[in-house]
């Protein structure tokens, strides 16, 4: 697989330095990974921190910014930050108000936000964490590592993140993206694997003429194969197995997010048909987004996440936002 | 009796055999997780080898803690927190003892196991690195020879395992028919064992 690369064991140090040459308003310190408002500490405010192995973006540095996150910790491709970047962007941030870590569900990114949280307190500073667990594809919870972390984490991060500009207080913040979480759930299908710089080729084998359905956001396969469905067809099962599990009443956030490899071209198609069966399921979309938020290096593929919302969420969500990935309002 | 610098070369041969064995370790992990598990390890070893010879800690345990430290701060992912943790805790049980015999090595150790156990939430029969781990802990009394074949023996036996933690967990029955990548790497840790040895 060719890529746009020098070497595999620079990729992630190469797109940190030309995070920092193009976003003057961030401080990327390349050397100990940590992308940062270059504001931070701002003043009474609480501080929001994410992070976790590269290869989604922009998520999650990508969404570092006012009105967002305030510092991120990316960590090699595919595998979680280790506890001592998560540490130094806390210190970075921390005003004295609190620091709230997002942090999606993975074994890896639960077991270094864990350390990380027990060094920051020993430093004396306040923290708390929420843990993102949206994706319907893993049913059965008693016997894995539980529900992924992906599509809410954007949620999760923009309304938590409009809280925290606002000057809530943390247990607020950490309340807001509970709920958030709680009244989020996500679906992804792949229509061809990815391919890591370390390894050069594809994850898995995909023929052509298949799909995987409920495919999570690091190459890994999903849980069923299936002969190639139409943008129609896709739509169909996928909102199918959101709702299955979720309390459709009310309004919600539609997110339509591509994987990295699917044109938008096709993402807009998709949303329509997203749009539609969401219209005969009586589900009224307040408001929707379509792009690439969360994704998993070159795979094709697009993943739908709803996010049942109240008022205040609503507000939160349109309240104003700058950062590379996401920007409105500012 | 083994002192720090038995210590320091079992560091140095897991390092050798990490390297050695990081394509198999990517292969492995390729099916059933991200295709990562070998250049994490060899990452995370590297900045073992150096940290113990920039530092030359003095005692087996002060080895072992420091090295587990480093896999903390450069590994990442799950296997960072889990090897991290399975060395300096079994440095921690060490104490500072500046020479300890097999028997220690082998309580150490499993203090050590134990402590992953907890930090994972993973039992034997899960197919993580614990199914490598534990039959090597219990062979560990008799010799390091005994250990190191219970630890590949239970490597292999992860194969017809169905996964339940980790990443390969999401796999459900599709895990089924693939050797669990981090009790691969176990068993190369405690294979480091015998060569550290002379054996």
């Amino acid at each position: 697989m060719k890529m746009l690369i020098n070497v595999a064991e620079t990729v992630v140090a190469d797109a940190l330095r030309g995070m920092a040459a193009a976003h003057p308003e961030l401080t990327v310190d390349v050397e100990n990974r940590v992308i940062a408002r270059r504001d931070a500490p701002v003043a009474g405010k609480v501080g929001l921190v994410s992070g976790g192995g590269s290869g989604h973006e922009p998520l999650h540095g990508g969404f570092v910014g006012p009105g967002m996150l305030s510092a991120a910790c990316p960590g090699e491709v595919f595998t979680s930050p280790v506890p001592d970047q998560m540490v130094r962007a806390a210190a970075a941030v921390d005003s004295g108000a609190g620091v709230l870590f997002v942090v999606k569900n993975y074994t890896g990114d639960v077991l270094n936000f864990d350390m990380a949280a027990e060094l920051a307190e020993d430093e004396g500073i306040q923290i708390a964490k929420v843990l993102v667990d949206d994706d319907v594809a893993v049913t059965d919870s008693l016997y894995t590592a539980g529900r992924r972390g992906t599509g809410a984490t954007l949620f999760v991060e923009k309304i938590a993140g409009a809280a925290a500009e606002e000057g809530r207080p943390l247990e607020r913040v950490e309340a807001l993206a509970r709920q958030v979480n709680g009244s989020s759930r996500s679906f992804g299908v792949a229509l061809g694997a990815c391919s890591t710089p370390a390894k050069g080729s594809p994850t898995f084998d995909l023929p052509p003429g298949e799909l995987e359905l409920g495919v999570g956001i690091h190459g890994e396969p999903g849980r069923e194969r299936r002969a190639m469905m139409t943008s129609r067809e896709i739509a169909d099962f996928s909102v199918n197995a959101i709702l299955e599990d979720m309390d459709p009443r009310g309004p919600v956030l539609l997110l339509v997010n591509g994987m990295g490899a699917t044109p938008l071209l096709e993402l807009y198609g998709f949303s329509a048909e997203v749009q539609r069966v969401l219209a005969d399921r009586g589900v009224p979309v307040a408001r929707t987004l379509v792009g690439n938020y969360v994704t998993s290096l070159d795979m094709a593929g697009a993943s739908v996440t709803l996010c049942r919302i109240d008022e205040e969420l609503l507000r939160l969500w349109d309240a104003p936002v700058r950062t590379a990935g996401l920007r409105w309002g500012m | 009796m083994l002192d720090a610098d038995f210590f320091r070369r079992w560091m140095a041969a897991t390092a050798v055999s990490v390297e050695r064995g990081a394509e198999r370790l990517t292969a492995l992990d390729s099916p059933i997780g991200d295709a990562d598990h070998g250049s994490n390890l060899q990452r995370g070893f590297r900045a073992v080898v150096a940290v113990l010879e920039k530092e030359a800690p003095g005692t087996p345990g002060a080895v072992l803690t420091l090295a587990g430290r480093q896999l903390i701060s450069t590994v990442g992912g799950a296997s960072g927190p889990l090897y991290g943790t399975l060395l300096r805790r079994t440095g921690k049980a060490l104490g500072d003892a500046a020479e300890v015999g097999e028997q220690d090595l082998a309580e150490a150790l499993r203090t050590g196991v134990d402590a992953v156990m907890q930090l994972g939430g993973a039992a034997p029969g899960d197919k993580t690195m614990i199914d490598a781990l534990v039959p090597a802990v219990a062979a560990l009394g008799d010799s390091f020879a005994a250990a190191r074949a219970a630890a590949e023996e239970g490597a292999l036996a992860t194969t017809p395992l169905r996964a339940r933690k980790g990443r390969a967990s999401y796999l459900g029955e599709r895990s089924v028919g693939h050797q669990d990548p981090g009790a691969a790497s176990s068993a190369l840790l405690i294979a480091a064992l015998t060569e550290a040895a002379g054996e």
